[in-house]
């Protein structure tokens, strides 16, 4: 399986070179050593037990490796938007950065990841691949090896970002086709914002779409990052996020998925710095032969950090979901406190879930737990419901969205929370997550 | 805040010492072995098999476990960290010379010593506690005890190899059912080389009238032991047995991989109780013994039961799950544990509940405590099969940390194939509680016992799961291995 991408890196890699960040050329063929070592992660993998991505990386893609841009109008591209959220629309194709809505307000910047090493060298400098290359694991060696472009989020020192920037990745592609794309985030000193990472996919496109995105959030620094997909069954995602916290830094990570194909998120926190925050969680919800897989891992490096975890998972029909969560708390940290919480429910006989709820512990000073359950919905509710006229159905309906109620209420931004709220009210309903009048997704 | 300094200092010096104990029951007793040289090949396969005198099915079980053994790696993803072990410089077999005796005057005198020193003499057990007790030194059966009583009753109490001798049919029926030999490395390993071990038989409707005992002792050196036991409760039987060890003190490492398998028929009950103290390395964490053992229980039949209860202390490594596969509508599995690691001690334990048939219920109770530079692991599989409808689970997992070095992880698995599972699973870590540790003090309970009541309160849930006697010895083993002297 690995045979085939070695080759078409070691026949292009002049071709990969040329159109490629720089950045990404320096490291390209230490990662491609490694890779040829390593090969693809199997099942045997502990972290890649359940892994429902790693059997599709044998087909034979494209890869745009002279990266060609797409046709997609200017229209198509600013359709996906969320009524009131008056944010920075940041719209992508794959990999590539296409155009935005308006200016950027003051001590931000949004580019791409080739532009960024021209204009912000020493930024780049700084963040890039020091996450990466600390937890590389052989996905990560893969993505280095090919990976071309990406976007580059700076919030300055002391911006305070009240409009939330949103970055719409539109997958698109008449072939069946792989990107890889390698994201950069760095949030400054007291720096604060809101990042929304939205996936779509054109309707048919077939598309293995793999991401590295490295998140630096600098002390006292805070960031609020949604990842929401809501892509097609013919998209399979495979995604690895490495953050850092500094001291005294606070992020919200949330992790939505309404609707995909095949997902796979692989995401790593290290609270570097004393009293870092952490929030982090996410919603799945599966039906068809949709497989989703949470892998999460949160390195308490430093003392007096707070993380909490919190993960939902909704399955119907023949859909598949995973969830592994580590919380790891090193030698020598004082004070940890350390949450864990994976719930959720299987509709069918043919739903499958996996969960792998973890704490490593070295240390002695800390407060840790966490508790998973999988079940299904209360009967007495239900009936209580029932009791008072509401139907079968629409009480199910009310129990699953309350069920899933604290994963979206942790959104601070008002108008995505509603909006989540319906789309995931019609995505129960079995009505699909359109956004109104979408000629795309 | 003097004061608070001087309590502080106080509970370190508890620290240290129940982190510094030293194995109290370790010695070694003069009797002359017969070891067959070190390797393993198929010839020392086939040598072990005609030693004992073994029928043909056996020997070809033995060299098909064997073979596949040969294609097996041994896996790595335990959270552990195990040394190179070098197979071929074992020898696979070793038993007292004087084989078989009639009679308690025959059994060798140094024997009845070690059985002594362990506080099992046999005559007072007779007399005293009622349990038979076929006691086990190295892997030949040397003398069981109260068979005549059980036999009336139609059970059969004896050691594997006499069992395939006198009860070739049941042994042949049952034998690698429950845990194949492709099962896993060291399961594969063990069904090629086993050497001796315990085989119960409860026939229907009986009620096993006493507490059936086996007592391990690993005693020579350079010797792997590699136990079979084997317990099949047939429809309507209840059984507890009763499964203790303490292993002399020596430096080099030593392999014990051993095999459970218990087959459980329609409403019938299996209690089996495990507390073990084998050596676990000293201070700096030299020698110990190797734990890697494979324990299954099959509830085959309709509303039966097993439960699983263990109190682990010893081992420099220990790598087991006992495990229930609950096949039969309405059956139950429940797992306690208590274990214990200090120094330079790991553990990976934990179980795995697989439920298949309707309405089946499992709980699982696992408290680990570290001290010293140990590594302690809960590592659990709750698995519900598509058919299994209205499948039950609670875990619980606690972990108790007595200073800053030591590790303690929990790995639980849940696998939900089944929409009417509901499955359960919570666990906390934390260390010693210092506003307990506080509250004793003022009620003038020095720091000293005050560690000691919360540790024993601690494990107590899983301790009155035990059988009157083995709580007795397992609340001291904990005191042997924590509390230095607190206890």
């Amino acid at each position: 399986m690995k045979q085939q991408y070695i080759d078409v890196y070691a026949d292009n890699r002049d071709l990969i070179k040329a159109n490629s960040a720089p950045c990404l050329n320096i490291i390209r063929d230490a990662a491609a050593e490694a890779f040829k070592i390593t090969g693809f992660p199997t099942h045997k993998d502990e972290a890649y037990l359940y892994c429902p991505t790693l059997q599709y990386l044998a087909t034979d893609y494209g890869l745009n490796l002279k990266q060609i841009e797409p046709k997609v109008s200017e229209k198509e591209l600013f359709h996906c938007s969320v009524p009131g959220i008056n944010s920075v629309v940041v719209a992508m194709v794959n990999d590539q950065m296409r155009a935005i809505s308006e200016t950027l307000p003051d001590g931000v910047v949004v580019c791409s990841l080739k532009d960024a090493c021209e204009r912000y060298p020493e930024e780049v400098e700084n963040c890039f691949n020091s996450l990466a290359s600390k937890h590389a694991d052989a996905m990560t060696h893969f993505n280095n090896m090919l990976a071309q472009n990406g976007f580059f989020v700076y919030v300055k020192k002391n911006t305070q970002l009240e409009q939330p920037l949103q970055i719409v990745r539109m997958l698109d592609a008449t072939i069946e086709m792989m990107t890889v794309a390698h994201n950069l985030v760095y949030v400054a000193d007291n720096a604060q914002a809101k990042l929304l990472l939205c996936d779509h996919n054109r309707k048919g496109s077939k598309v293995f779409h793999d991401t590295l995105t490295e998140v630096v959030v600098a002390p006292h620094a805070r960031l609020e990052l949604y990842e929401l997909e809501s892509t097609s069954e013919t998209t399979i995602s495979h995604s690895q996020l490495f953050v850092t916290q500094a001291e005294g830094s606070e992020m919200l990570l949330n992790q939505l998925t309404l609707s995909n194909g095949i997902t796979h998120r692989h995401t790593v926190v290290d609270l570097d710095g004393d009293h870092a925050n952490l929030w982090l969680g996410g919603m799945v919800l599966n039906d068809r032969q949709q497989k989703t897989e949470n892998y999460t891992e949160i390195n308490h490096n430093a003392s007096y950090c707070n993380c909490k975890e919190l993960f939902k998972y909704i399955l119907d029909e023949e859909a598949e979901g995973a969830f592994s969560g580590r919380i790891i708390v090193g030698d020598g940290t004082k004070q940890t406190e350390a949450y864990q919480t994976n719930r959720n429910l299987c509709l069918t006989n043919t739903a499958k879930m996996h969960a792998k709820p973890q704490l490593e512990i070295y240390a002695d000073d800390v407060k840790c737990g966490h508790g998973a359950t999988t079940g299904q919905l209360d009967e007495t509710a239900l009936f209580y419901m029932q009791a008072r006229g509401i139907g079968k159905e629409e009480a199910r309906m009310l129990l699953m969205l309350a069920f899933v109620a604290d994963v979206i209420d942790k959104i601070t931004v008002e108008p995505l929370r509603d909006r989540l709220r319906m789309m995931t009210e019609k995505r129960l309903r079995g009505e699909g997550v359109k956004c109104n009048n979408c000629s795309l997704c | 805040m003097a004061e608070d300094k001087i309590n502080n200092t106080k509970s370190d010096d508890i620290i240290a010492d129940v982190t510094s104990g030293d194995y109290k029951y370790g010695f070694t007793t003069d009797i002359e072995t017969e070891v067959i040289p070190i390797g393993l090949n198929e010839e020392v396969v086939r040598l072990i098999s005609a030693k004992k005198e073994e029928p043909e099915w056996l020997l070809e079980f033995r060299l098909k476990a064997f073979r596949h053994w040969q294609t097996l790696k041994m896996p790595k993803w335990a959270h552990l960290n195990i040394p190179e072990i070098d197979y071929q410089a074992i020898s696979y077999y070793a038993a007292p010379r004087k084989n078989a005796p009639k009679s308690l005057d025959e059994v060798d005198p140094e024997l009845l010593k070690t059985f002594d020193k362990l506080g099992i003499p046999l005559e007072e057990q007779k007399a005293l506690s009622g349990m038979a007790v076929d006691a086990v030194m190295d892997s030949v059966s040397v003398k069981t005890t109260f068979r005549e009583t059980l036999a009336e009753k139609g059970i059969i109490f004896c050691s594997i190899s006499e069992a395939v001798k006198s009860y070739p049919d049941l042994v042949k029926q049952y034998l690698g059912s429950v845990v194949s030999y492709a099962d896993n490395f060291f399961a594969a390993l063990n069904c090629a080389v086993f050497s001796d071990g315990s085989f119960v038989y409860i026939p229907k409707g009986v009620r096993c009238p006493m507490e059936l005992s086996t007592y391990f002792r690993i005693n020579a050196g350079k010797t792997g032991q590699f136990e079979r036991t084997l317990i099949v409760a047939d429809d309507d039987s209840y059984v507890s047995y009763l499964e203790g060890c303490t292993a002399p003190q020596r430096d080099e490492n030593q392999l014990h991989a051993a095999i459970v398998e218990i087959v459980v028929m329609n409403n019938a009950e299996v209690k089996y109780s495990t507390v073990q103290n084998w050596y676990p390395g000293d201070k700096e964490g030299k020698g110990g013994i190797y734990n890697f053992v494979t324990k299954r229980a099959l509830c085959k039949g309709d509303n039966s039961k097993v439960s699983w209860t263990q109190v682990e202390t010893g081992s420099a490594i220990t790598w087991k799950y006992p495990s229930c596969v609950l096949k039969g509508d309405n059956s139950i599995g429940e797992f306690y544990s208590v274990a214990v690691t200090n120094n330079y001690q790991q553990a990976d334990t934990g179980t795995k509940m697989i439920h298949i048939g309707k309405n089946t219920r499992s709980r699982i109770v696992s408290k680990g405590i570290s001290a010293g530079k140990s590594e302690n692991s809960y590592r659990g599989l709750v698995k519900v099969m598509p058919g299994a409808e209205n499948a039950r689970n609670f875990s619980q997992c606690d972990s108790l940390l007595l200073n800053d070095h030591c590790g303690a992880h929990t790995f639980p698995y849940m696998d939900i194939q089944n929409p009417t599972a509901v499955v359960e699973h919570e666990a906390t870590t934390s260390k010693i509680n210092e506003d307990q540790l506080f509250y004793c003090n003022q009620r003038g309970i020095s720091t000293e016992d005050a560690v000691g009541l919360i540790v024993n309160g601690y494990a107590r849930e899983v301790i009155n799961k035990l059988p009157m006697e083995f709580a007795v010895e397992a609340q001291k083993l904990l005191s042997v291995s924590l509390e230095g002297s607190v206890g």
